[in-house]
């Protein structure tokens, strides 16, 4: 695996920061595609765990920028990612929150809102599937993301719960390489 | 991904504009509990136990922070901390949302270092790695349901989902492409209405 300099990294994530609409979720298949088939810093399973992290831990779903930073400069590399994936969207949602105050709230940037979301929201499903393409776990791999997905849709389960559940499940069926 | 609910209306905010401190605990404690996405906790925090904002308020600048570019709840402390402290607001809420996920993700990362070449770890983690992505799956299509979608918006989603999955359209070809069909789409319906 090869390693990035700091400046690679922050032209990476801040280039992203402005085009994930509908949040940094949209991002996995571009970090992915970048990180791992693009500039080889990452090979594809460890990529697929530190995403496992990313979305254990608590907070905003820019942590995978945070996490790939942390994973191959250290603390360095995790300041820069964060700050990089933070700092372009958060200007403009300075900029565009001051204008919106003085706006009326039936213009068309209402309309647009109204548009933009549903493609927001497929652009999720895209990064699920991908991430779960990127898992590498198989088809029970598959079935258990699938699993997860209709307990998120269809109950109040705490998704942390979920996760565990899911990990429990995948462990058990494949006992004997976890050694049970 | 937030509550609907019809239990407080525009005139219950609080009086006083928040001070940074309680700025900085409110967004502080968004970040550490917000498991699994901080979406529901934020609204919590900010609409019924703060009172910053109403209920009205805070479902229209979510609406605009998921369009936005960025992580929704960042766009949120970003304009929250603006509207009541001006910039040094906007930099005290994402510094106060930030600090504990990124020191525990800092510990889980540390953890991992130390433990991945066990096999039971990389077992657990691939199928952590598969619920997780179940967890974006699900929460995606639960708040395309939330909208309601008419036909319109439900092919604009099921175009985004198959040309980056499928086709694997790069997330900048994608929105060039389908951004303004969605737009024309939108006002098209709204001249005719």
């Amino acid at each position: 695996m090869s390693r990035p300099g700091l400046l690679p990294l922050a032209e990476l994530f801040a280039g992203l920061s402005l085009i994930s609409v509908g949040g940094a979720n949209v991002l996995f298949p571009s970090i992915r595609h970048a990180v791992v088939d693009r500039n080889g810093w990452l090979d594809v399973r460890e990529f697929g765990h530190l995403f496992a992290l990313s979305q254990a831990a608590p907070g905003p779903n820019v942590m995978l920028s945070s996490i790939v930073g942390w994973q191959v400069l250290g603390l360095a590399g995790l300041v820069v990612a964060t700050l990089a994936i933070l700092l372009p969207s958060s200007l403009l949602a300075f900029a565009i929150g001051r204008l919106v105050r003085t706006a009326a709230p039936r213009s068309w940037l209402g309309v647009a809102t109204i548009a933009v979301v549903p493609l927001a929201m497929g652009l999720m499903l895209a990064s699920a599937v991908i991430a779960a393409k990127t898992a590498h776990a198989g088809l029970v791999g598959y079935a258990i993301a699938a699993l997860a997905a209709a307990t998120v849709l269809w109950t109040r389960i705490n998704p942390l719960f979920v996760m565990i559940g899911g990990t429990v499940v995948f462990s058990l069926s494949h006992a004997s390489v976890v050694g049970l | 991904m937030e509550e609907e609910s019809t239990s407080r209306t525009d005139g219950e905010t609080s009086r006083e504009d928040p001070t940074c401190g309680a700025l900085a605990r409110g967004f502080f404690r968004i970040g550490l509990t917000g498991f699994g996405g901080v979406g529901p906790i934020a609204r919590d925090v900010i609409v019924e136990r703060k009172r910053w904002l109403a209920e009205a308020d805070y479902a229209r600048l979510v609406g605009l922070c998921q369009v936005l570019p960025g992580a929704n709840t960042v766009n949120v402390a970003v304009m929250i901390g603006d509207r009541f402290r001006g910039w040094k607001g906007a930099v005290l809420c994402v510094f106060a949302l930030m600090l504990a996920p990124i020191a525990i993700l800092v510990l889980l990362a540390t953890a991992y270092a130390e433990m991945a070449d066990q096999p039971i770890v990389r077992t657990a983690l691939t199928g952590a790695a598969a619920s997780a992505a179940g967890l974006v799956g699900g929460t995606a299509a639960r708040m395309l349901i939330r909208l309601k979608p008419d036909w319109r918006q439900i092919a604009t989603a099921l175009a985004g989902l198959f040309v980056v999955s499928v086709l694997g359209w790069s997330l900048v070809t994608t929105l060039l492409v389908i951004g303004p069909i969605a737009l024309l789409s939108r006002f098209a319906k709204r001249a005719a209405a």
